[in-house]
């Protein structure tokens, strides 16, 4: 590119939106710096010392009922801009049912990536047009940020937990990934590529890739090395069955009820005395400092797998 | 009464010709409890941090010329604005108009003969400056890459600047804020002439008496924070450490519970000080005085609630955010109904553009850009494509500098004549005031499209479609730095070479300018009259009259009056 | 030089408006030292919801006894430092010197306790870290705050023992007039350090689950 770029590409479905937001925000933004300025320049030159303007003190009541009148204006300007904006951010906060997901790790100063199937990379997302992109991300030091502008999505990368956020590209093209949230001294470089491709072609590029196992795989290894499977797959033990597990509300020992997500997965894993299931002793041991976030990330699509599996069997 | 506390002055000093001439020795000024030369011990120190802050700056806008960073290292670089961020905000910015022009001129103006704690006013000065000095070795020491907002884990177990002297250092200067703002809120409710009540109080005063309660609840969650932040990084006591189960969000709420509320502190004097300067040269009384007086005690409290609008993408519940986005829309309605009384109140005045009165439109004007794009950043859609972008640089350079800023520069030159008893060339300040003006915006209007481009903030190398923005802002930055180095110039030779001002040069209604100009030690040697209504610049139904004319035609008389009157 | 005027202070002119302001300034300074240690009450809060068992568990672990030791004395002092007050306002000078020292005295015996404690919490391992003694992460954090509350409070309470200790020398000597506002402020703040004590108190030492 070069010249005067003076607008990003819309190349997600929030773009569009967002834009639209953004120009109804920069009109009303115009129309009041063109009245502000208008009249203080306009006064400064009516009303300028010894102009022959028209002088002398307006009535009270005038100064009144101005004041209200404008106090009640912008109010109800700026209830009707809330209530725009939080119509359309609660509109694209509902997380989308069957997206494909694909698991984000942030470090000093890279982005891994992995999809569905396997497939890793680095500081590169490839992902198909048109369809729905749920990420899930977490850090293994510091807090990162997730931006692609283009997309006008942005999210913080915690470390010790997962956040989320969702794309729909509808642009084919390479773009800009950054990490927007200073992390040391190569911040700058934490930098990478999306590239949004033909469904028909990711799915060519992805089969491709030199992944060997795909991650639920590599979860299901992890799951009988870590000896996960000696009291979760059937045994003398009495410990929860995961099949069917990953999505579902557990009720717990404490009376709450949680859903089984990759945060409840993770938090099992690294601490499982939190939260106890009903009906279970707390005897599960602890795998903190025991097993990775890549691990994790792992073992949790595998658990998400049994899901599937049990819905095509039944 | 005055001749009694005279009597009572333990060294004599109200017998001195004024203040400046009331001992001539290092230690008559470093041991000073005159709120007057405290204000320019503030002023002398703020002018250095300035200087640092400014000096460092200029670096990294001269490595954002080329895309590749080839000037400066990674490391100099995240050192560099950390340096500019820490020592602008709370070494310039916090301390600048409430600590110098607020401290000189609100006994003054509410005709107090000082602040009603002398010796913690004093104090206060140095706990700033031993604050300033710990952050200052901290950059010697091998400096701090954090960025100001020091985010945790990163400050506490990853950089390897020197976090704890930077932390320590805002940790203290803590302290003088809260200090001075205990003085001014108990100066303000204690100390003021007979007769003046709370709604005759210049705008400016309360403007100070908002931040003081700003300074008072807010900056100690601050020192807090950073305690925290040393005890984490020092002690190895893990508080945020996720790895313990603690949350980094936790530091983020606590930070921007005080950090947003900072931003009214520095923005509250400036509205103080442009509602001063607009209505003495539009010699008009101030429009709808009661709500200028509701607005900003309303951005005062609200701006307590709205902190977690810098955190919309931080993974803090949506819900939450969804408050305080509504908030922050609420908090724009005070603010604008600042902006248009200001307007207002240039209807049917009688203006001249003095150079105060250039800065004090200029500060409409750049107040407004920065207030309007601040709804984009309330907007969760669109901070979420914006936050942590050149979008959001631009947006709080133009309230804190354009605003902040041009505010103390206009209040400077129109209580110059009063602190110093000169007059300062009136071209070449109107100069700087109009080159200022169009430097600034030269500067960071370019930062609005490059953030809203994408270009992430805290970068210094970038992609090249980027770079034409990033040299229009640098070239505009040259610009500002020139018309920042023109007021010590002139400003400094008026003080040698200058024409005595008269009390009153401007004509204006403050009980500040009954007084001799520079103000006798203890501000007034008989008990100022209080005009009839605050912002006295017209009689009640009738046009300015036309002795009120011209400022300049004034100040000659007042001069000569001053003269027949010794 | 009469009492009130050996009082008086700069810019004031009547003792009565000095009081008040002295007064007024310590009030304002309270609510400022009611956000900090609101802020450390705050974070602590949140992370003992992050973790109730961890916490209720590090709890346990801390020292009853001398907390509730602690407690009585800090209470006590500020009994004597009120009576001390009023022996100002009588004009009483010995005795209002002989009731500031006792307050003094036991803030300094609060302090010597609080030693011990600390002691004791270091050879129990109580300090996070490498050997810390209990296995739960965020039992770490509860005593991050637990250190980090009792030394600022510690502080605090240093500088109050300072004020009060000052008082009482001057008055013994006579150097103080008996209507100086400075007996009142202190006794302000001094009350100001025992209330934050006992918030402090049930936040850290009764919520475990002892049994």
């Amino acid at each position: 590119m070069s010249g005067f770029p003076i607008f990003p590409g819309e190349a997600s479905t929030q773009a569009v939106s967002t834009d639209h937001i953004t120009a109804g925000l920069t009109v009303l933004a115009a129309i009041i710096v063109l009245v502000v300025f208008g009249l203080v320049v306009g006064f400064a030159f009516r009303y300028r010392n010894g102009s022959r303007a028209k002088r002398g003190d307006l009535p009270e009541w005038v100064a009144r009922d101005v004041e209200i009148g404008w106090t009640a204006a912008t109010a109800f300007l700026a209830l009707f801009i809330v209530w725009w904006t939080i119509a359309a951010s609660l509109g694209s906060l509902a997380p989308q049912p069957g997206a494909m997901e694909i698991h984000v790790l942030a470090k000093q100063w890279m982005w891994k990536t992995e999809h569905p199937n396997g497939a890793r990379e680095i500081n590169a997302l490839h992902v198909p047009m048109g369809e729905p992109v749920r990420l899930m991300m977490t850090s293994q030091d510091v807090i990162h940020s997730f931006y692609v502008p283009q997309f006008r999505i942005k999210q913080d990368v915690l470390p010790g937990r997962y956040t989320h956020t969702w794309f729909e590209a509808t642009k084919l093209g390479t773009f800009h990934l950054f990490c927007t949230q200073l992390c040391g001294t190569e911040h700058a470089r934490m930098v990478g590529d999306v590239v949004v491709m033909r469904p028909e072609d990711y799915a060519r590029w992805s089969a491709a890739q030199p992944q060997g196992d795909d991650i639920a795989a590599d979860g299901a290894s992890l799951f009988h090395t870590l000896g996960c499977a000696g009291c979760h797959l059937g045994s003398a033990v009495h410990a929860p069955q995961l099949a069917g597990l990953y999505g579902k509300p557990v009720q717990l020992a404490d009376g709450r009820s949680v859903v089984a997500d990759d945060a409840f997965i993770r938090d099992m894993i690294l601490k499982p005395k939190a939260n106890v299931p009903a009906g279970y002793e707390p005897i599960m041991p602890s795998f903190s400092g025991l097993v990775g976030d890549d691990e994790i990330l792992a073992l949790t699509a595998y658990i998400r797998s049994l899901k599937d599996a049990r819905e095509t069997r039944g | 009464m005055t001749d009694a506390i005279a009597a009572d002055h333990p060294q004599g000093l109200a017998r001195a010709r004024d203040y400046l001439h009331a001992g001539s020795t290092l230690r008559s000024w470093l041991m000073s409890t005159d709120h007057k030369r405290i204000a320019i011990l503030y002023g002398i120190t703020i002018t250095v941090f300035f200087l640092i802050g400014g000096a460092a700056i200029t670096v990294v806008r001269l490595e954002l010329v080329s895309p590749n960073g080839n000037f400066i290292s990674d490391d100099t670089y995240n050192k560099l604005f950390t340096l500019h961020g820490v020592i602008m905000v709370w070494f310039f910015l916090i301390p600048s108009i409430p600590n110098t022009l607020g401290n000189f001129l609100v006994p003054l103006m509410i005709g107090a003969p000082d602040m009603a704690f002398p010796k913690l006013n004093l104090a206060s000065w140095y706990i700033n400056l031993a604050g300033g000095l710990f952050t200052l070795a901290a950059l010697v020491a091998g400096g701090v890459d954090t960025g100001w907002t020091f985010y945790t884990p990163y400050s506490t177990m990853f950089s390897n600047g020197n976090v704890l002297l930077a932390a320590f250092g805002v940790f203290i200067a803590g302290f003088s804020s809260i200090a001075s703002g205990v003085n001014f809120i108990a100066t303000i409710h204690t100390l003021r002439i007979a007769g003046m009540g709370w709604m005759r109080l210049p705008l400016f005063v309360w403007s100070i008496y908002a931040v003081s309660l700003v300074m008072v609840l807010a900056t100690p969650v601050l020192a807090v924070t950073m305690l925290l932040i040393v005890a984490e990084r020092w002690f190895g006591l893990p508080i945020f450490d996720p790895a313990h189960g603690g949350d980094p969000l936790l530091f983020q709420h606590l930070f921007w519970f005080y950090s947003h509320p900072a931003v009214y502190i520095m923005i509250l004097p400036a509205m103080g000080v442009v509602t001063e300067l607009i209505t003495c040269f539009a010699r008009r009384a101030v429009f709808g005085y009661t709500f200028m007086v509701y607005a900003m005690v309303a951005i005062a409290f609200i701006g307590f609630f709205v902190w977690g609008h810098h955190m919309f993408v931080s993974g803090q519940s949506p819900y939450a955010s969804l408050i305080f986005s509504f908030l922050s829309f609420v908090i724009a309605v005070p603010s604008a109904i600042k902006v248009f009384n200001w307007t207002a109140t240039l209807y049917r005045g009688q203006i001249s553009f003095e150079a105060p009165m250039l800065y004090g439109l200029g500060f409409v004007g750049l107040f407004t850009a920065g207030g309007l794009t601040g709804l984009f950043l309330a907007s969760i859609p669109v901070d979420v494509h914006v936050h942590d972008t050149y979008f959001v640089v631009a947006h709080f350079h133009y309230i804190m500098v354009g605003g902040s800023v041009s505010a103390f520069f206009g209040g400077l030159h129109f209580w110059w004549p009063k602190i110093t008893g000169k007059l300062y060339s009136e071209t070449w300040a109107r100069f700087a005031a109009i080159l200022m003006f169009f430097g600034f915006n030269f500067t960071f209007f370019p930062q609005f499209i490059l953030g809203y481009l994408g270009m992430p903030r805290r970068y210094h190398v970038y992609p090249p479609e980027f770079q034409i923005y990033h040299e229009m802002s640098t070239l505009g930055a040259s610009v500002l730095a020139a018309a920042y180095l023109l007021p010590p110039v002139y400003l400094g030779w008026s003080m040698f070479r200058g024409t005595r001002a008269g009390d009153n040069p401007w004509g204006a209604s403050g009980l500040e300018w009954q007084t001799s100009s520079p103000p006798p030690p203890r501000n007034f040697r008989s008990p100022p009259a209080l005009p009839d209504t605050v912002y006295d610049y017209h009689a009640q139904g009738k046009a300015p009259a036309a002795d009120q004319a011209s400022p300049r035609r004034r100040d000659s008389e007042a001069r000569q009056n001053v003269d027949a009157a010794r | 030089m009469t009492e009130s005027a050996a009082a008086l202070r700069e810019p004031w002119t009547s003792l009565e408006d000095q009081r008040r302001v002295a007064m007024f300034g310590m009030w304002t300074f309270i609510a400022s030292e009611i956000l900090f240690f609101g802020a450390l009450f705050m974070g602590f809060s949140v992370v003992r919801v992050l973790h109730p068992a961890a916490f209720a568990e590090a709890a346990g672990h801390t020292n009853i006894w001398y907390g509730s030791a602690n407690t009585a004395i800090l209470l006590t002092s500020s009994f004597a430092m009120v009576m001390g007050l009023r022996a100002a306002d009588l004009d009483l000078r010995r005795l209002a010197a002989l009731c500031l020292a006792v307050t003094a005295v036991l803030g300094l015996a609060f302090l010597i306790v609080k030693g011990f404690e600390y002691k004791d919490d270091i050879d129990k391992h109580l300090v996070p870290g490498q050997d810390f003694a209990l296995k739960a992460g965020a039992a770490q954090i509860f005593f991050s705050f637990y250190w980090g509350i009792t030394a600022v409070h510690a502080v605090h309470l240093t500088i109050g023992i300072v004020l009060v200790s000052r008082l009482a020398w001057l008055l013994m000597r006579g150097d103080i007039a008996m209507r100086s506002p400075q007996f009142e402020v202190t006794a302000l703040y001094w009350g100001f350090v025992d209330i934050v004590w006992i918030t402090v108190y049930p936040l850290i030492y009764l919520g475990g689950g002892r049994s």
